[in-house]
């Protein structure tokens, strides 16, 4: 069974590898399990997955492994937490719990759970109130909430919650990289837009304390100040996005980026532009899209130098005359005599390297409003949803030569 | 190596979750370094000042910067002052081994007794980094290079690694560790840990605080979540100020050290005053 969680979460993407399965195996012939099904959830979380974005899929993969694996020994380990701990029981007063003490003060540890053990053998229902043994609200040093006829569970405290509970719950699918998260994450993955000038360029004007401390030890100390070439990042990124009114949904997520986006401050050059719905004649210099802070796309494809790394951001949902007719754009007061879609062709074919990303997540592109045009624009630019994973493989798609 | 069953219980000042517990005692009993994530303000490095204090060893603290290199982890050939030695006179310049320091690492390697060593944001360095540690944490040991000396670790240190997920680590590195997570505690596990900084809390006013702090952290849009030391300073601030527990929601007293940035303050206050309205969206 064990070999087969194994696989189980290998096939739901978890990166387990051998070294680490048999750090588990290890751990178990120690014992360190503590024979309990919630230990071992955390056990095996604990040496096998090494990112809380993947305690989903590991949650997931666990209830599939183990589901209705709920041992007697589950129990024991719920109910030793409470005979060791005291049973502090609500609901009784002072003097119930006193008569309740002197009973069981001449009961050891090994009694009591003897005891409980042929209770638990002998009861097949629930019990609410009674003096029984186990159940709820009552007089019991064994169970404070509920024990369950089918399903042999002591709950209450959140230690009682059974592993494949815990593991059924999800609490994890927060963490999954491919959802949307946060600036930081965004800004990892922007990172890896580097693309370090080789030691060979440029002028040597950054002092080498290394080997001028060598170099002036070898002279027995007469000073010899070495120079080298530093090594900087060359990436240049040019920034379209998009302004337009179908993108309100997802401004948090575009935020996120922005934020980020702001913060890299490792790039050698950034520009951004914004558009409306679809790239014209012009691009605008604010969000407002406002005619007079504008600039002719034309020029900005001449200024900038094919190395640029073209990032458009949008959701490429718009009625398909905006696209593909002259004069399509949406305001009355502009014109274009060339539809939006010869626009985004040229800075293709411009830009050697170019990726669109889209906060309208990958699943919903051939359902929603503007399917259409995003399986055009799709035909243009490789496109990319704005989740972490997504980011990560745009900046990846960009680093590779076309 | 020795097997004695030492068992990290937690300590008075440091409240962790029963699976943080298990976590850290597989890691140790496996020696193997114990890396830990979770939210800033979750008491990762606290953890390590925990553990060493709950098993009575001395705790060693490699603090990671962003221009730290492995090789500063394990020892220094301080060439700079034999040279000065050597133009002045001082001492044997022949001896290398004087001018040999040990890095953190290597003084845990090195240490009679076993000790707990944390590198601290491991993830501040440079990409490369964690690799250069894989041969030293997996056997610990290490030869100077100036001297062929090696430094092979007599116990094996209990180590522990924080990171804040500013990069990600190189996934060989990933497979030597045991992993948690620290989660942002809930209601429960925050009482208790509120109750080590702040024993004896007028019921009502922790309530009313924790319930405000716990609405604050969901507000949709915040950027920086207030973390418990906010919130442990803030019950501070709000007991020397006097303020009674009913004021706490309404007026959102000393907000600021709670919310660090004024934009989640605006978000707080106006969804303070107008509740379930949906804030107009910022125009970016």
């Amino acid at each position: 069974m064990f070999v087969e969680f194994f696989f189980l979460l290998r096939a739901r993407k978890v990166p387990v590898s051998l070294t680490e399965w048999l750090t588990l195996t290890e751990a178990l012939s120690r014992g360190l399990a503590l024979s309990s099904l919630s230990a071992f959830y955390s056990l095996a979380r604990a040496a096998l997955v090494k990112s809380e974005a993947y305690f989903d899929q590991y949650d997931q993969a666990f209830q599939e492994a183990f589901a209705g694996v709920e041992t007697a020994m589950e129990i024991h380990d719920e109910v030793w937490k409470w005979l060791e701990e005291g049973a502090d029981l609500p609901g009784l007063t002072e003097a119930e719990r006193a008569a309740l003490a002197a009973g069981l003060a001449g009961l050891d540890l090994e009694e009591l759970r003897r005891l409980f053990e042929e209770r638990l053998r002998e009861q097949k229902e629930a019990h609410h109130g009674g003096s029984h043994w186990i159940g709820t609200g009552g007089r019991s040093p064994f169970g404070h909430s509920g024990f369950h006829p089918g399903g042999l569970r002591i709950g209450g405290a959140s230690s009682g919650r059974s592993a494949v509970k815990v593991a059924a719950e999800r609490r994890y699918r927060g963490y999954r990289t491919d959802a949307a998260v946060g600036v930081r994450q965004f800004e990892t993955a922007l990172r890896r837009l580097r693309q370090l000038s080789s030691k060979n360029e440029g002028p040597a004007d950054e002092l080498d304390l290394d080997g001028t401390i060598t170099k002036t030890a070898d002279h027995a100390g007469a000073l010899s100040i070495v120079w080298q070439r530093p090594r900087r990042n060359r990436t240049r990124v040019l920034l379209l996005m998009d302004a337009g009114g179908s993108m309100h949904a997802h401004i948090a997520a575009c935020n996120r980026l922005f934020t980020a986006v702001d913060r890299a401050t490792h790039l050698k050059d950034l520009r951004r532009y914004y558009f409306h719905n679809c790239v014209y004649d012009n691009l605008y210099l604010d969000p407002t899209c406002h005619p007079r802070n504008s600039i002719p796309t034309a020029r900005v494809m001449h200024e900038l130098s094919s190395e640029y790394k073209l990032v458009i951001v949008g959701d490429a949902s718009m009625a398909p005359s905006e696209l593909l007719e002259p004069n399509g754009i949406i305001w009355w007061s502009a014109s274009n005599e060339e539809p939006g879609i010869e626009w985004l062709r040229r800075l293709n074919r411009h830009f050697r390297h170019a990726v669109w990303l889209n906060p309208v997540g990958e699943r919903s592109w051939e359902s929603i409003y503007g399917r259409e045009t995003i399986a055009i624009v799709r035909s243009v630019f490789p496109m990319f949803e704005l989740t972490v994973d997504g980011l990560t493989a745009a900046v990846r798609n960009l680093m590779v030569r076309r | 190596m020795s097997d004695t069953m030492t068992t990290y219980t937690g300590t008075q000042d440091y409240i962790a979750s029963a699976e943080l517990m298990q976590t850290v005692n597989v890691a140790v009993t496996l020696a193997r370094p114990l890396l830990i994530k979770g939210e800033p303000g979750t008491g990762k490095t606290m953890l390590a000042q925990s553990i060493a204090e709950c098993l009575g060893m001395p705790l060693l603290v490699w603090n990671v910067k962003s221009t730290s290199k492995a090789q500063d982890g394990l020892y220094v050939y301080d060439t700079v002052q034999r040279l000065y030695d050597s133009q002045f006179g001082d001492g044997d310049v022949s001896d290398i081994s004087r001018y040999i320091k040990l890095g953190p690492l290597g003084r845990a390697f090195a240490s009679e007794e076993r000790l707990v060593l944390l590198i601290d944001e491991i993830d501040k360095a440079d990409l490369e980094f964690p690799n250069d540690l894989l041969w030293e944490l997996d056997q610990m040991d290490f030869t100077v290079a100036e001297t062929g000396e090696t430094v092979r670790a007599k116990q094996r240190p209990v180590v522990i690694i924080t990171s804040n997920a500013e990069k990600e680590l190189p996934d060989a590195f990933l497979r030597r560790c045991i992993f948690h997570y620290i989660e942002f505690p809930g209601g429960e596990l925050m009482r208790r840990i509120v109750g080590v900084h702040h024993p004896d809390l007028e019921e009502r006013l922790l309530e009313q605080a924790m319930e405000a702090f716990y609405w604050l952290r969901e507000i949709p849009g915040i950027q920086k979540k207030p973390s418990t030391s906010e919130l442990i300073d803030w019950l501070r601030a709000l007991v020397v100020g006097g303020i009674a527990p009913e004021e706490i929601s309404k007026r959102l007293p000393f907000l600021g050290v709670v919310l660090k940035k004024d934009k989640d303050v605006e978000a707080a206050v106006f969804t303070a005053r107008h509740p379930g309205a949906v804030r107009p969206l910022p125009r970016s």
